[in-house]
Protein backbone atom coordinates (compact mmCIF):
# COMPACT_ATOMS: atom_id res chain seq x y z
CA UNK A 1 0.00 0.00 0.00
CA UNK A 2 1.54 3.20 -0.98
CA UNK A 3 0.27 6.86 0.56
CA UNK A 4 -0.65 8.31 -2.87
CA UNK A 5 -3.80 5.85 -3.05
CA UNK A 6 -5.56 8.11 -0.41
CA UNK A 7 -7.09 11.37 -0.23
CA UNK A 8 -5.23 13.02 2.72
CA UNK A 9 -5.57 11.76 5.67
CA UNK A 10 -7.65 9.12 4.47
CA UNK A 11 -10.89 10.20 4.35
CA UNK A 12 -12.58 11.54 1.13
CA UNK A 13 -13.08 15.65 1.20
CA UNK A 14 -17.33 15.19 1.26
CA UNK A 15 -16.84 13.13 4.22
CA UNK A 16 -14.41 15.11 5.93
CA UNK A 17 -17.03 18.30 5.02
CA UNK A 18 -19.93 16.28 7.20
CA UNK A 19 -17.60 16.15 9.77
CA UNK A 20 -16.70 19.10 9.89
CA UNK A 21 -20.36 20.62 9.62
CA UNK A 22 -21.18 18.45 12.70
CA UNK A 23 -18.21 19.54 14.47
CA UNK A 24 -19.28 23.64 14.01
CA UNK A 25 -22.41 22.50 15.04
CA UNK A 26 -21.10 20.25 18.09
CA UNK A 27 -19.27 23.92 18.85
CA UNK A 28 -22.10 25.91 18.52
CA UNK A 29 -24.06 24.12 21.11
CA UNK A 30 -21.64 23.00 24.12
CA UNK A 31 -22.20 19.65 25.07
CA UNK A 32 -24.81 18.65 22.71
CA UNK A 33 -23.99 15.23 20.72
CA UNK A 34 -24.62 15.94 17.04
CA UNK A 35 -25.27 12.95 14.70
CA UNK A 36 -23.22 12.53 12.15
CA UNK A 37 -22.47 9.69 9.77
CA UNK A 38 -19.39 7.93 11.31
CA UNK A 39 -16.91 6.01 8.37
CA UNK A 40 -15.92 2.15 8.61
CA UNK A 41 -12.47 2.69 9.16
CA UNK A 42 -9.46 0.49 8.67
CA UNK A 43 -9.43 -0.53 12.72
CA UNK A 44 -11.89 -1.86 14.67
CA UNK A 45 -14.89 0.29 16.68
CA UNK A 46 -13.23 0.99 20.06
CA UNK A 47 -10.04 1.64 18.75
CA UNK A 48 -10.64 5.09 18.30
CA UNK A 49 -12.74 5.26 15.22
CA UNK A 50 -14.73 8.58 16.14
CA UNK A 51 -11.64 10.36 17.37
CA UNK A 52 -9.83 9.58 13.90
CA UNK A 53 -12.13 10.45 12.19
CA UNK A 54 -12.21 14.14 14.07
CA UNK A 55 -8.71 14.26 13.96
CA UNK A 56 -8.84 13.57 9.80
CA UNK A 57 -11.43 16.22 9.44
CA UNK A 58 -9.25 18.92 10.66
CA UNK A 59 -5.76 17.79 10.42
CA UNK A 60 -4.11 20.13 7.91
CA UNK A 61 -0.58 19.34 6.45
CA UNK A 62 1.31 22.09 8.99
CA UNK A 63 -0.47 20.51 12.26
CA UNK A 64 2.00 18.74 14.43
CA UNK A 65 0.12 15.69 15.40
CA UNK A 66 0.33 13.89 19.02
CA UNK A 67 -1.48 10.97 20.09
CA UNK A 68 -1.86 9.91 23.38
CA UNK A 69 -3.50 6.27 25.23
CA UNK A 70 -4.11 6.21 28.78
CA UNK A 71 -1.15 8.90 28.78
CA UNK A 72 1.46 7.20 27.06
CA UNK A 73 2.87 8.19 23.93
CA UNK A 74 4.20 4.72 23.27
CA UNK A 75 1.39 2.11 23.99
CA UNK A 76 0.11 0.23 20.84
CA UNK A 77 -3.04 2.28 19.89
CA UNK A 78 -1.14 5.79 20.12
CA UNK A 79 1.92 4.21 18.11
CA UNK A 80 -0.60 2.79 15.54
CA UNK A 81 -3.05 6.08 15.18
CA UNK A 82 0.04 8.19 14.61
CA UNK A 83 1.94 5.64 12.47
CA UNK A 84 -1.46 5.72 10.61
CA UNK A 85 -1.55 9.91 9.94
CA UNK A 86 2.05 9.54 9.36
CA UNK A 87 0.99 6.88 6.32
CA UNK A 88 -2.11 9.05 4.62
CA UNK A 89 -1.28 12.39 5.25
CA UNK A 90 2.53 12.77 6.04
CA UNK A 91 1.76 15.42 9.26
CA UNK A 92 5.13 15.97 11.73
CA UNK A 93 4.20 14.19 15.03
CA UNK A 94 5.75 14.62 18.11
CA UNK A 95 5.82 13.65 21.38
CA UNK A 96 5.58 16.72 23.75
CA UNK A 97 2.46 18.23 24.31
CA UNK A 98 3.54 22.24 23.85
CA UNK A 99 4.55 21.28 20.32
CA UNK A 100 1.56 20.21 19.04
CA UNK A 101 -1.04 21.36 17.48
CA UNK A 102 -3.84 18.85 17.62
CA UNK A 103 -3.64 16.19 20.15
CA UNK A 104 -5.59 13.33 19.70
CA UNK A 105 -6.39 11.11 23.05
CA UNK A 106 -7.70 8.12 24.72
CA UNK A 107 -8.57 8.90 28.41
CA UNK A 108 -6.31 11.55 29.57
CA UNK A 109 -5.70 15.14 29.23
CA UNK A 110 -1.79 15.90 29.21
CA UNK A 111 -0.64 17.19 32.67
CA UNK A 112 0.98 20.18 30.67
CA UNK A 113 -1.86 22.77 30.70
CA UNK A 114 -2.86 23.14 26.85
CA UNK A 115 -2.67 26.64 25.56
CA UNK A 116 -5.02 28.63 22.97
CA UNK A 117 -4.51 27.00 19.18
CA UNK A 118 -4.41 23.93 20.23
CA UNK A 119 -7.15 20.98 19.66
CA UNK A 120 -7.51 17.92 22.37
CA UNK A 121 -9.80 15.30 20.26
CA UNK A 122 -11.30 12.82 22.65
CA UNK A 123 -11.88 9.11 21.53
CA UNK A 124 -15.58 8.37 23.01
CA UNK A 125 -16.67 4.94 23.43
CA UNK A 126 -20.18 5.83 25.15
CA UNK A 127 -21.28 9.51 24.73
CA UNK A 128 -24.49 8.94 26.76
CA UNK A 129 -23.79 9.83 30.29
CA UNK A 130 -27.51 8.68 30.49
CA UNK A 131 -26.72 5.23 28.98
CA UNK A 132 -26.93 2.89 31.85
CA UNK A 133 -29.66 4.60 33.93
CA UNK A 134 -31.85 5.16 30.89
CA UNK A 135 -31.46 2.62 27.77
CA UNK A 136 -34.04 4.15 25.64
CA UNK A 137 -31.97 6.48 23.24
CA UNK A 138 -35.76 8.23 22.73
CA UNK A 139 -35.96 8.94 26.42
CA UNK A 140 -32.10 10.06 26.82
CA UNK A 141 -33.02 12.53 23.93
CA UNK A 142 -35.63 14.02 25.81
CA UNK A 143 -34.21 14.15 28.71
CA UNK A 144 -31.26 16.13 27.09
CA UNK A 145 -33.77 18.78 25.29
CA UNK A 146 -35.90 19.00 28.53
CA UNK A 147 -32.94 19.33 30.99
CA UNK A 148 -34.28 17.03 32.85
CA UNK A 149 -30.83 15.74 34.44
CA UNK A 150 -32.24 14.12 38.04
CA UNK A 151 -31.40 11.10 37.00
CA UNK A 152 -27.53 11.84 36.93
CA UNK A 153 -27.94 12.18 40.59
CA UNK A 154 -29.89 9.14 41.46
CA UNK A 155 -26.62 7.32 40.21
CA UNK A 156 -24.16 9.51 42.37
CA UNK A 157 -26.53 9.21 45.40
CA UNK A 158 -26.29 5.32 44.98
CA UNK A 159 -22.77 5.08 44.97
CA UNK A 160 -22.50 7.32 47.97
CA UNK A 161 -25.46 4.91 49.42
CA UNK A 162 -22.99 1.88 48.89
CA UNK A 163 -19.70 3.33 49.06
CA UNK A 164 -20.05 6.42 51.76
CA UNK A 165 -18.45 8.44 48.74
CA UNK A 166 -19.09 9.44 45.35
CA UNK A 167 -17.31 6.20 44.01
CA UNK A 168 -17.42 7.10 39.93
CA UNK A 169 -13.60 7.55 38.93
CA UNK A 170 -14.04 7.77 35.41
CA UNK A 171 -16.49 9.12 33.10
CA UNK A 172 -17.25 11.39 35.49
CA UNK A 173 -20.74 13.92 34.71
CA UNK A 174 -19.99 17.17 34.01
CA UNK A 175 -22.46 20.44 32.85
CA UNK A 176 -21.33 22.16 29.88
CA UNK A 177 -21.73 25.81 29.93
CA UNK A 178 -24.52 25.32 32.28
CA UNK A 179 -26.86 23.60 29.99
CA UNK A 180 -25.76 19.94 28.96
CA UNK A 181 -24.83 17.38 31.07
CA UNK A 182 -21.58 15.00 29.05
CA UNK A 183 -19.81 12.30 29.46
CA UNK A 184 -16.35 13.41 28.94
CA UNK A 185 -15.11 10.00 28.20
CA UNK A 186 -13.19 7.61 30.45
CA UNK A 187 -10.93 10.20 31.39
CA UNK A 188 -9.94 9.84 34.86
CA UNK A 189 -12.18 12.41 36.86
CA UNK A 190 -8.95 13.44 38.06
CA UNK A 191 -8.56 15.27 34.87
CA UNK A 192 -11.99 16.96 34.88
CA UNK A 193 -11.07 20.41 36.35
CA UNK A 194 -8.48 20.95 33.40
CA UNK A 195 -11.66 20.84 31.04
CA UNK A 196 -13.11 23.85 32.59
CA UNK A 197 -12.18 26.98 31.35
CA UNK A 198 -9.70 25.46 29.05
CA UNK A 199 -8.29 27.56 26.22
CA UNK A 200 -8.12 24.73 24.14
CA UNK A 201 -11.01 23.40 22.33
CA UNK A 202 -11.87 20.09 23.01
CA UNK A 203 -13.74 17.85 20.48
CA UNK A 204 -15.14 13.95 21.14
CA UNK A 205 -16.13 11.65 18.44
CA UNK A 206 -17.52 8.70 19.15
CA UNK A 207 -17.24 6.36 15.83
CA UNK A 208 -19.85 3.58 16.64
CA UNK A 209 -22.12 5.31 18.51
CA UNK A 210 -21.75 8.38 15.50
CA UNK A 211 -21.67 11.00 18.15
CA UNK A 212 -19.47 14.31 18.30
CA UNK A 213 -19.50 16.91 20.78
CA UNK A 214 -17.11 19.66 21.71
CA UNK A 215 -16.42 22.25 24.50
CA UNK A 216 -15.46 25.57 22.90
CA UNK A 217 -12.09 27.67 24.54
CA UNK A 218 -12.87 29.32 28.05
CA UNK A 219 -16.68 26.95 28.71
CA UNK A 220 -17.56 26.41 31.98
CA UNK A 221 -17.39 22.48 32.67
CA UNK A 222 -18.86 21.78 36.20
CA UNK A 223 -18.66 18.25 37.82
CA UNK A 224 -21.95 16.98 39.29
CA UNK A 225 -21.66 16.60 43.17
CA UNK A 226 -24.03 16.92 45.83
CA UNK A 227 -24.12 19.88 48.61
CA UNK A 228 -22.29 17.69 51.28
CA UNK A 229 -20.30 15.68 49.19
CA UNK A 230 -18.43 17.76 46.95
CA UNK A 231 -16.49 17.13 43.40
CA UNK A 232 -13.08 15.94 44.32
CA UNK A 233 -10.46 14.33 42.84
CA UNK A 234 -8.03 11.24 43.03
CA UNK A 235 -5.00 11.78 45.43
CA UNK A 236 -1.74 9.94 45.55
CA UNK A 237 0.37 9.45 48.80
CA UNK A 238 3.27 9.35 46.73
CA UNK A 239 5.40 11.31 44.25
CA UNK A 240 6.14 9.62 40.90
CA UNK A 241 8.68 6.90 41.54
CA UNK A 242 10.91 8.59 38.57
CA UNK A 243 10.48 12.14 37.76
CA UNK A 244 9.06 12.75 41.62
CA UNK A 245 5.70 15.04 40.33
CA UNK A 246 3.14 15.60 43.01
CA UNK A 247 -0.23 16.39 42.23
CA UNK A 248 -0.31 14.30 38.81
CA UNK A 249 -2.47 11.27 37.72
CA UNK A 250 -0.23 8.03 38.77
CA UNK A 251 -0.04 5.05 37.32
CA UNK A 252 0.58 1.60 38.87
CA UNK A 253 3.54 -0.48 37.77
CA UNK A 254 3.78 -3.89 38.86
CA UNK A 255 7.62 -4.64 39.08
CA UNK A 256 8.44 -7.97 40.26
CA UNK A 257 6.24 -11.26 41.26
CA UNK A 258 7.39 -10.56 45.01
CA UNK A 259 4.38 -7.99 45.17
CA UNK A 260 6.75 -4.96 44.40
CA UNK A 261 4.98 -2.01 42.59
CA UNK A 262 5.53 1.43 41.27
CA UNK A 263 3.20 4.40 40.67
CA UNK A 264 4.38 7.05 37.92
CA UNK A 265 2.98 9.20 36.02
CA UNK A 266 0.78 8.66 33.54
CA UNK A 267 1.63 10.98 31.27
CA UNK A 268 4.85 9.73 29.65
CA UNK A 269 5.76 12.90 27.98
CA UNK A 270 5.12 15.07 31.26
CA UNK A 271 7.55 12.37 33.56
CA UNK A 272 10.31 12.62 30.41
CA UNK A 273 10.89 16.62 30.32
CA UNK A 274 10.88 16.37 33.97
CA UNK A 275 13.58 13.48 34.10
CA UNK A 276 15.18 15.60 31.39
CA UNK A 277 15.17 18.87 33.72
CA UNK A 278 16.95 17.00 36.23
CA UNK A 279 13.95 15.99 38.53
CA UNK A 280 14.69 12.54 40.30
CA UNK A 281 12.15 10.21 41.98
CA UNK A 282 12.69 7.37 44.06
CA UNK A 283 13.89 4.66 41.67
CA UNK A 284 15.00 6.90 38.69
CA UNK A 285 18.15 5.68 37.44
CA UNK A 286 16.99 1.67 38.06
CA UNK A 287 18.65 0.09 35.08
CA UNK A 288 14.91 -1.26 33.97
CA UNK A 289 14.23 2.37 33.20
CA UNK A 290 17.28 3.73 31.43
CA UNK A 291 16.34 1.58 28.45
CA UNK A 292 13.09 2.72 28.04
CA UNK A 293 13.44 6.17 28.51
CA UNK A 294 15.67 6.34 25.86
CA UNK A 295 13.52 4.42 23.60
CA UNK A 296 10.92 6.89 23.96
CA UNK A 297 13.26 10.61 23.19
CA UNK A 298 14.39 8.39 19.99
CA UNK A 299 11.21 8.24 18.78
CA UNK A 300 10.68 12.41 19.19
CA UNK A 301 10.75 12.58 15.91
CA UNK A 302 9.28 16.26 15.82
CA UNK B 1 -71.33 24.19 40.55
CA UNK B 2 -68.01 24.66 38.81
CA UNK B 3 -67.17 28.66 39.10
CA UNK B 4 -64.37 29.19 36.90
CA UNK B 5 -61.36 30.04 38.89
CA UNK B 6 -62.92 29.73 42.19
CA UNK B 7 -61.17 27.75 44.51
CA UNK B 8 -63.87 25.17 45.45
CA UNK B 9 -63.87 24.05 41.50
CA UNK B 10 -62.62 20.62 40.83
CA UNK B 11 -59.44 18.93 40.02
CA UNK B 12 -59.92 17.44 36.95
CA UNK B 13 -62.61 17.33 34.44
CA UNK B 14 -62.94 14.91 31.66
CA UNK B 15 -65.50 15.73 28.73
CA UNK B 16 -66.12 13.21 25.77
CA UNK B 17 -63.19 11.39 26.26
CA UNK B 18 -63.20 8.42 23.48
CA UNK B 19 -60.11 6.37 22.25
CA UNK B 20 -60.04 4.26 19.56
CA UNK B 21 -57.36 1.90 18.45
CA UNK B 22 -57.71 1.57 14.64
CA UNK B 23 -61.66 0.41 14.38
CA UNK B 24 -61.84 -0.98 17.72
CA UNK B 25 -63.05 1.06 20.17
CA UNK B 26 -60.74 1.41 23.95
CA UNK B 27 -63.45 4.19 25.48
CA UNK B 28 -65.95 6.40 24.20
CA UNK B 29 -67.49 9.13 25.21
CA UNK B 30 -66.58 9.70 28.84
CA UNK B 31 -67.10 12.67 31.16
CA UNK B 32 -67.26 13.72 34.34
CA UNK B 33 -65.40 15.68 37.41
CA UNK B 34 -63.21 14.60 39.76
CA UNK B 35 -63.13 17.16 43.14
CA UNK B 36 -60.09 17.53 45.19
CA UNK B 37 -59.59 15.17 48.15
CA UNK B 38 -62.25 12.53 45.92
CA UNK B 39 -61.12 9.01 44.86
CA UNK B 40 -63.15 7.54 42.36
CA UNK B 41 -62.97 4.05 41.16
CA UNK B 42 -63.37 2.62 38.02
CA UNK B 43 -64.47 -0.64 37.66
CA UNK B 44 -65.26 -3.31 35.46
CA UNK B 45 -63.98 -6.83 33.90
CA UNK B 46 -61.20 -6.95 31.76
CA UNK B 47 -61.13 -5.18 27.98
CA UNK B 48 -64.02 -2.77 29.50
CA UNK B 49 -61.46 0.36 29.23
CA UNK B 50 -60.69 0.95 32.38
CA UNK B 51 -56.89 1.18 31.82
CA UNK B 52 -57.40 2.93 28.32
CA UNK B 53 -59.24 6.21 30.40
CA UNK B 54 -56.56 5.77 32.99
CA UNK B 55 -54.04 6.00 30.60
CA UNK B 56 -55.99 9.09 28.62
CA UNK B 57 -56.51 10.96 31.89
CA UNK B 58 -52.82 10.66 33.04
CA UNK B 59 -51.44 11.57 29.37
CA UNK B 60 -49.45 8.18 28.79
CA UNK B 61 -51.87 8.08 25.47
CA UNK B 62 -53.20 10.48 23.24
CA UNK B 63 -57.40 10.29 23.16
CA UNK B 64 -58.76 9.69 19.36
CA UNK B 65 -61.74 12.81 20.82
CA UNK B 66 -62.50 14.63 23.70
CA UNK B 67 -60.48 17.35 26.41
CA UNK B 68 -59.18 16.68 29.74
CA UNK B 69 -58.58 20.10 32.03
CA UNK B 70 -56.87 20.06 35.20
CA UNK B 71 -56.39 22.24 37.69
CA UNK B 72 -52.56 23.63 37.86
CA UNK B 73 -51.07 24.93 40.82
CA UNK B 74 -52.15 28.54 40.27
CA UNK B 75 -55.70 27.50 40.20
CA UNK B 76 -56.00 27.81 36.20
CA UNK B 77 -57.60 25.50 34.35
CA UNK B 78 -55.52 24.27 31.42
CA UNK B 79 -56.06 21.35 28.64
CA UNK B 80 -53.51 18.17 29.28
CA UNK B 81 -53.18 17.83 25.67
CA UNK B 82 -52.37 20.91 25.37
CA UNK B 83 -49.96 20.89 27.37
CA UNK B 84 -45.99 20.94 26.27
CA UNK B 85 -43.60 18.13 27.09
CA UNK B 86 -42.00 19.79 29.39
CA UNK B 87 -44.87 21.25 31.44
CA UNK B 88 -46.25 17.69 31.27
CA UNK B 89 -43.16 15.99 32.39
CA UNK B 90 -43.29 18.56 35.13
CA UNK B 91 -46.63 17.97 36.39
CA UNK B 92 -46.07 13.87 36.17
CA UNK B 93 -43.18 13.86 38.46
CA UNK B 94 -44.11 16.48 40.61
CA UNK B 95 -48.04 17.30 40.78
CA UNK B 96 -48.97 13.66 40.09
CA UNK B 97 -48.14 9.94 40.98
CA UNK B 98 -48.76 6.88 38.82
CA UNK B 99 -48.63 3.36 40.55
CA UNK B 100 -48.71 1.00 38.30
CA UNK B 101 -49.82 -2.59 38.55
CA UNK B 102 -46.86 -4.59 38.44
CA UNK B 103 -44.14 -2.51 40.81
CA UNK B 104 -41.23 -3.37 38.26
CA UNK B 105 -43.02 -1.04 36.03
CA UNK B 106 -42.67 1.71 38.09
CA UNK B 107 -39.73 1.05 40.12
CA UNK B 108 -35.77 1.35 39.28
CA UNK B 109 -35.30 -2.66 40.35
CA UNK B 110 -31.59 -1.83 39.81
CA UNK B 111 -31.49 1.16 42.16
CA UNK B 112 -31.43 1.28 46.17
CA UNK B 113 -35.10 1.94 47.92
CA UNK B 114 -33.36 5.36 48.66
CA UNK B 115 -32.74 6.01 45.34
CA UNK B 116 -36.00 5.01 44.28
CA UNK B 117 -37.43 7.45 46.94
CA UNK B 118 -34.91 10.32 46.50
CA UNK B 119 -35.16 10.54 42.34
CA UNK B 120 -38.14 12.76 42.31
CA UNK B 121 -36.60 14.72 44.89
CA UNK B 122 -33.63 14.91 42.67
CA UNK B 123 -35.91 15.38 39.64
CA UNK B 124 -36.86 18.84 41.17
CA UNK B 125 -33.69 20.08 41.94
CA UNK B 126 -32.93 18.64 45.68
CA UNK B 127 -28.87 18.38 45.85
CA UNK B 128 -28.34 17.83 49.65
CA UNK B 129 -27.63 13.99 49.91
CA UNK B 130 -28.05 14.07 53.84
CA UNK B 131 -31.75 15.72 53.27
CA UNK B 132 -32.77 13.12 50.51
CA UNK B 133 -32.07 10.38 52.20
CA UNK B 134 -33.59 11.60 55.51
CA UNK B 135 -36.57 12.30 53.61
CA UNK B 136 -36.61 8.67 51.44
CA UNK B 137 -36.04 6.93 54.83
CA UNK B 138 -38.94 8.61 56.54
CA UNK B 139 -41.32 7.84 53.60
CA UNK B 140 -39.95 3.98 53.61
CA UNK B 141 -41.43 4.01 57.48
CA UNK B 142 -44.76 5.97 56.32
CA UNK B 143 -45.10 2.91 54.33
CA UNK B 144 -44.05 0.29 56.57
CA UNK B 145 -40.93 -0.81 55.20
CA UNK B 146 -37.64 -0.91 58.06
CA UNK B 147 -35.29 1.72 57.59
CA UNK B 148 -32.41 -1.09 57.15
CA UNK B 149 -33.52 -1.83 53.69
CA UNK B 150 -32.63 1.53 52.76
CA UNK B 151 -29.34 0.61 50.66
CA UNK B 152 -31.36 -2.83 49.52
CA UNK B 153 -32.48 -2.41 46.09
CA UNK B 154 -36.51 -3.24 45.41
CA UNK B 155 -35.19 -7.21 43.35
CA UNK B 156 -34.83 -8.38 47.15
CA UNK B 157 -37.98 -7.11 48.19
CA UNK B 158 -41.45 -9.09 48.38
CA UNK B 159 -44.08 -8.47 46.22
CA UNK B 160 -46.12 -6.36 48.50
CA UNK B 161 -42.57 -4.42 49.57
CA UNK B 162 -42.43 -3.29 46.12
CA UNK B 163 -45.98 -1.97 46.08
CA UNK B 164 -45.41 0.28 48.88
CA UNK B 165 -41.64 1.37 47.83
CA UNK B 166 -44.04 2.04 44.71
CA UNK B 167 -46.16 4.06 46.61
CA UNK B 168 -44.10 5.97 48.37
CA UNK B 169 -41.71 6.92 45.62
CA UNK B 170 -44.59 8.31 44.03
CA UNK B 171 -46.10 10.34 47.56
CA UNK B 172 -42.20 11.58 48.15
CA UNK B 173 -43.26 14.78 46.38
CA UNK B 174 -46.81 15.93 47.95
CA UNK B 175 -48.37 14.80 44.47
CA UNK B 176 -52.45 16.39 44.47
CA UNK B 177 -53.32 13.57 42.59
CA UNK B 178 -52.43 9.81 42.01
CA UNK B 179 -53.87 7.26 39.02
CA UNK B 180 -53.55 3.84 40.51
CA UNK B 181 -53.83 0.97 38.06
CA UNK B 182 -55.18 -2.51 39.92
CA UNK B 183 -52.92 -1.38 43.14
CA UNK B 184 -53.52 -4.51 44.76
CA UNK B 185 -53.13 -6.58 41.73
CA UNK B 186 -51.14 -9.83 42.43
CA UNK B 187 -50.57 -9.47 46.31
CA UNK B 188 -52.37 -12.33 48.06
CA UNK B 189 -55.08 -11.24 50.26
CA UNK B 190 -53.76 -10.43 53.62
CA UNK B 191 -50.83 -7.97 52.16
CA UNK B 192 -53.46 -6.52 49.95
CA UNK B 193 -55.45 -5.50 53.31
CA UNK B 194 -52.65 -3.91 54.73
CA UNK B 195 -51.71 -2.33 51.86
CA UNK B 196 -55.30 -1.13 51.58
CA UNK B 197 -55.78 0.32 55.02
CA UNK B 198 -52.16 2.21 54.23
CA UNK B 199 -53.89 3.56 50.80
CA UNK B 200 -56.51 4.75 52.93
CA UNK B 201 -54.39 6.27 56.00
CA UNK B 202 -52.51 7.85 53.22
CA UNK B 203 -55.06 9.59 50.97
CA UNK B 204 -57.16 10.45 54.34
CA UNK B 205 -53.72 12.23 55.54
CA UNK B 206 -52.77 13.97 52.40
CA UNK B 207 -56.12 15.27 51.45
CA UNK B 208 -54.97 13.85 48.12
CA UNK B 209 -57.22 12.67 45.65
CA UNK B 210 -57.05 10.02 43.14
CA UNK B 211 -58.29 7.62 40.44
CA UNK B 212 -57.80 3.78 40.61
CA UNK B 213 -58.56 1.13 38.21
CA UNK B 214 -59.60 -1.97 39.64
CA UNK B 215 -61.46 -5.01 38.78
CA UNK B 216 -62.09 -5.83 42.75
CA UNK B 217 -65.26 -4.19 44.20
CA UNK B 218 -63.64 -4.67 47.76
CA UNK B 219 -60.97 -2.33 46.47
CA UNK B 220 -63.77 0.80 45.21
CA UNK B 221 -65.81 -0.48 48.26
CA UNK B 222 -62.52 0.35 50.63
CA UNK B 223 -60.67 3.19 49.26
CA UNK B 224 -63.33 5.19 46.62
CA UNK B 225 -66.04 7.99 47.49
CA UNK B 226 -67.16 7.42 44.25
CA UNK B 227 -67.34 4.98 41.11
CA UNK B 228 -67.65 4.48 37.60
CA UNK B 229 -68.59 1.28 35.99
CA UNK B 230 -67.79 0.64 32.96
CA UNK B 231 -68.52 -2.02 30.30
CA UNK B 232 -67.35 -1.98 26.51
CA UNK B 233 -65.70 1.21 26.85
CA UNK B 234 -68.37 2.60 27.67
CA UNK B 235 -69.64 3.81 31.09
CA UNK B 236 -73.08 2.56 32.04
CA UNK B 237 -73.54 3.25 36.04
CA UNK B 238 -71.70 6.03 37.92
CA UNK B 239 -72.32 7.43 41.66
CA UNK B 240 -71.60 7.43 45.47
CA UNK B 241 -69.60 3.64 45.46
CA UNK B 242 -71.78 2.55 48.51
CA UNK B 243 -75.51 3.67 46.49
CA UNK B 244 -73.66 1.82 43.81
CA UNK B 245 -72.68 -1.48 44.92
CA UNK B 246 -75.56 -1.95 47.81
CA UNK B 247 -78.17 -0.63 45.16
CA UNK B 248 -76.82 -1.30 41.37
CA UNK B 249 -79.33 -0.16 38.85
CA UNK B 250 -77.84 -1.13 35.48
CA UNK B 251 -78.30 -5.13 34.65
CA UNK B 252 -74.75 -5.61 34.25
CA UNK B 253 -73.62 -3.64 37.20
CA UNK B 254 -75.95 -5.81 39.51
CA UNK B 255 -74.25 -8.96 37.83
CA UNK B 256 -70.79 -7.61 38.77
CA UNK B 257 -71.92 -7.11 42.50
CA UNK B 258 -73.77 -10.76 42.85
CA UNK B 259 -70.33 -12.24 41.01
CA UNK B 260 -68.77 -11.10 44.24
CA UNK B 261 -66.97 -14.64 45.62
CA UNK B 262 -68.70 -14.51 49.74
CA UNK B 263 -66.44 -16.79 51.98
Amino acid sequence: MSAGAYNFAYLDEQTKRMIRRAILKAIAIPGYQVPFASREMPMPYGWGTGGVQVTAAIIGPDDVLKVIDQGSDDTTNAVSIRGFFVKTSGVATTTRTDAATVIQTRHRIPETPLAAGQILVYQVPIPEPLRFLEPRETETRTMHALEEYGLMHVKLYEDIARHGHIATTYAYPVKVAGRYVMDPSPTPKFDNPKMHRSPALQLFGAGREKRIYAIPPHTDVVSLDFEDHPFSVQEFDAPCALCGAEGVFLDEVIVDDAGGRMFVCSDSDHCEERRAAGHEGTLAGAPAWSGAAAAAATEDAS
Amino acid sequence: MTGPGAKGGPLLRASGITKFYGDRVGCRDIGFELWPGEVLAIVGESGSGKTTLLNCLATRVVPTAGVIEYRMRDGRMRDLHALSDAERRLLMRTDWGFVHQNPIDGLRMTVSAGGNVGERLMAVGERHYGHIRETATDWLGRVEIAADRVDDDPRSFSGGMRQRLQIARNLVTGPRLVFMDEPTGGLDVSVQARLLDLLRGLVADLGLSAIVVTHDLAVARLLSHRMLVMKGGEVIEEGLTDQVLDDPQAAYTQLLVSSILQV
